[in-house]
């Protein structure tokens, strides 16, 4: 691969928020989105939104992909958002996914998660998602 | 079990019906794919015949329920005297609801108590630490001491009802206040029955709920084993699970042979603290999953309880036959469980509860339909308990013990599973046993991959999910309102632990809490002071803490 073509890969860090500890959603979105060519960072279980805005900026991410199934995503959702701002990273391109129920969509697409993908979302939609719509296109 | 002469003739006769009858009709009738496999991809077969199982010997693979090898059955009558205990796993927003909840169960005709704790309390957090911000009552009832204990006991009679609780890393303190609410009670503590969870190794490569590193976590396991070994005969120490295994996405052998695995790792180092097998054994129980494949699942409950009996005597030559015993609890599989159509779930749980009754299971938890949309409302709990009741009492199936004996599918999948895993006891064996297994991440890896696969499959519609992949709808209907937990569930949580943290013995607190300590630091078995901490009503997070100052955290390893 040539010094061109690796800055040209899309740069995604997977991140779980939350205390809960299911991440067979998340390492598969890893690693569909890896094998879909991408450059993927997996942060591992129980990021703080401190945690994961780091991760983003050392890793100069151009997409952040969050998954919580704990049910506190409207406390950890809006405080990641927050900080991303603060540190400048507006640009980012933010999806989550997990058990999120619908009613909280609008409420976390209005502070810039752009997507929410529950249970049974296809991996090839997720690629589809992430090229069309990542800061750095394809 | 065959006579040779008519096997001879029988393979004749099949070979002529592979010859002429199948093609004749495959030639019209093409089958609809040309692999037939099980949810762990072992191949099926057209047909069954006495040959796939011409090694079967009656007496030492099968023999008589309630006696060794138990492929049969652990009782004598099975369901025919009492039939499982239905145990519905629940747990949610304060200690009042989560009673509310039990009380409603028991009084619809539950069994037996299982309790969900939330995800602080899971990880030896206070609900009012930084880590539980959010967290709270969400996934499971808050517990931080033993007010919360108290009140999520009350008015249920610790001497008659039994009492599971889904803890690992906390177990022990759990268990303590549960001993000191029956205390309280004053039920003798010999008469406290019920189960802890308390399997930490596999939460380092399937549920991944972590508090301490491997080994400081193994010895506390193993503190609770040795524990009520001595002082709680009838609690079930601990519950080796293959549940999460399977959900954390690997398959049905995969399942079986890692929790097998474990359960080794388990007696052999309760073996080190000086106890006999024959003292402990009888009370280690387990937990499976029940998935679609009816017969894989049945193949495999059967397998278990004959693999593990073999283990029992041939490994660590136990002599009391309830040594050799498996008891399992099961679980209705809650990652088959779609968001799409979600009422088509409650057909997936009926087939999957029916597996595990098949299959002999001791006690049973059927899932909610709406559980890839929330925790269970009241109405979809309800139908997952009726579904229990319905197969008890309406399907027949609880008549006759383990009706599928014989099946020569079943038998042969039955073997087939317990070779499988015992070339996987094997491969773990060599690398070193369980904890050199989970260090090197070979266990998360395997479970990664067949999750992984199993997705592939549903995406590339190699696998049919009904609803998800195949006779999908442009609208869900969700016939029952979804379960929230409202925010002022935090703040009423907090409040109550503010004032148990005012109005204690602080004295008593901080004496208990260094002595606790010092039982640490000199690796001493810490249930004893753990029960006294918590009956000064520390919290499960300042003994938690205590712990952690000792033992260290533990640090995933990432593997992806």
């Amino acid at each position: 691969m040539s010094k061109k073509e690796k800055e040209s890969k899309i740069r995604v860090v997977i991140a779980k928020p939350g205390l809960d500890s299911h991440d067979r959603g998340a390492k598969i979105v890893a690693r569909a989105l890896r094998d879909a060519g991408m450059e993927v960072i997996y942060t591992g279980l129980r990021q703080t939104p401190e945690q994961i805005v780091e991760t983003a900026l050392q890793e100069d991410v151009d997409v952040i992909g969050l998954s919580i199934l704990s049910g506190a995503h409207m406390t950890l959702f809006p405080r990641t958002m927050e900080l991303l701002k603060k540190k400048g990273l507006n640009d980012v391109l933010v999806f989550a996914g997990g058990i999120i129920p619908q009613e909280d969509i609008p409420a976390l697409k209005k502070i810039g998660i752009r997507e929410v993908f529950g249970p049974g979302t296809p991996t090839s939609t997720l690629v589809e998602f992430v090229k069309k719509n990542s800061p750095k296109r394809k | 079990m065959f006579d040779e002469r008519k096997l001879t003739e029988l393979k004749k006769a099949r070979q002529k019906w592979e010859k002429t009858t199948v093609p004749n009709w495959v030639g019209r009738h093409p089958e609809r794919k040309n692999d037939f496999s099980t949810v762990s991809g072992i191949p099926v077969k057209r047909l069954y015949t006495p040959e796939d199982v011409e090694d079967l010997d009656y007496l030492k693979d099968l023999g008589f329920p309630g006696e060794a090898p138990f492929t049969r059955g652990l009782h004598a009558t099975m369901y025919r005297g009492r039939l499982w205990t239905m145990r519905m796993f629940s747990g949610f927003a304060t200690a009042e609801q989560t009673n509310q909840r039990f009380k409603y169960l028991l009084k619809e005709g539950e069994t037996g108590l299982s309790v969900a704790f939330d995800y602080p309390t899971i990880m030896g957090y206070d609900s009012d630490q930084a880590m539980s911000v959010g967290e709270v009552g969400q996934c499971g009832v808050a517990v931080s001491n033993l007010k919360d204990m108290e009140i999520l006991l009350n008015g249920i009679p610790l001497d008659r009802v039994s009492t599971s609780m889904t803890i690992n890393g906390p177990a022990a303190m759990l268990l303590a206040m549960y001993v000191a609410v029956g205390d309280k009670q004053h039920v003798p503590r010999e008469k406290l029955s019920g189960t802890t969870q308390n399997d930490n190794l596999k939460e380092f490569f399937a549920q991944k709920l972590c508090i301490f590193p491997p080994t400081p976590a193994l010895k506390m396991s193993v503190d609770l084993i040795e524990y009520c070994a001595r002082h709680l005969p009838n609690w079930n120490p601990i519950s080796i699970s293959g549940y999460h295994i399977r959900e954390a996405g690997s398959n049905a052998v995969q399942e079986l042979a890692f929790t097998l695995a474990d359960g080794i790792a388990y007696v052999e180092s309760t073996l080190e603290r000086g106890l006999k097998v024959d003292d402990f054994a009888n009370r280690l129980s387990f937990f499976f999953a029940a998935h679609n494949n009816i017969f894989e699942e049945i193949a495999k409950f059967r397998a278990a309880r004959r693999l593990w009996a073999r283990i029992m005597t041939e490994r660590f030559k136990a002599k009391n036959p309830r040594s050799m015993w498996m008891r399992m609890h099961v679980q209705t599989s809650g990652c088959t469980l779609t968001a799409q159509q979600p009422v088509n779930n409650a057909i997936r749980v009926a087939f999957q509860a029916l597996a595990a009754v098949l299959g002999g299971t001791q006690s049973l938890h059927t899932n909610s339909f709406d559980e890839a949309l929330c925790l269970p409302s009241e109405e979809a709990v309800t139908v997952a308990l009726r579904t229990q009741q319905i197969i008890a009492n309406e399907s027949g199936v609880a008549n006759t013990i383990d009706p599928l004996a014989g099946s020569f599918y079943v038998e042969a999948l039955t073997n087939e599973m317990e070779e499988r895993a015992m070339k996987y006891i094997d491969r773990i064996d060599n690398i070193g046993g369980i904890i050199p297994a989970i260090e090197k991440g070979f266990l998360q890896k395997e479970i990664a991959d067949s999750a992984y696969k199993y997705q592939k499959e549903i995406e590339r519609r190699e696998r049919t999910i009904v609803g998800l992949n195949d006779y999908e709808v442009e609208e869900d209907w969700v016939p029952i309102e979804l379960l929230r937990i409202p925010p002022h569930v935090e703040k009423e949580q907090l409040a109550r632990l503010q004032r148990v943290r005012r109005e204690r013995n602080q004295r008593k607190v901080k004496e208990m809490l260094d002595k606790l300590h010092a039982d640490a630091d000199k690796n001493k078995n810490l249930m004893p002071t753990i029960i006294e901490a918590a009956k000064a009503y520390a919290t499960l997070g300042e003994i938690t803490d205590v712990l952690r100052s000792v033992f260290g955290e533990y640090r995933e390893l990432i593997i992806v």
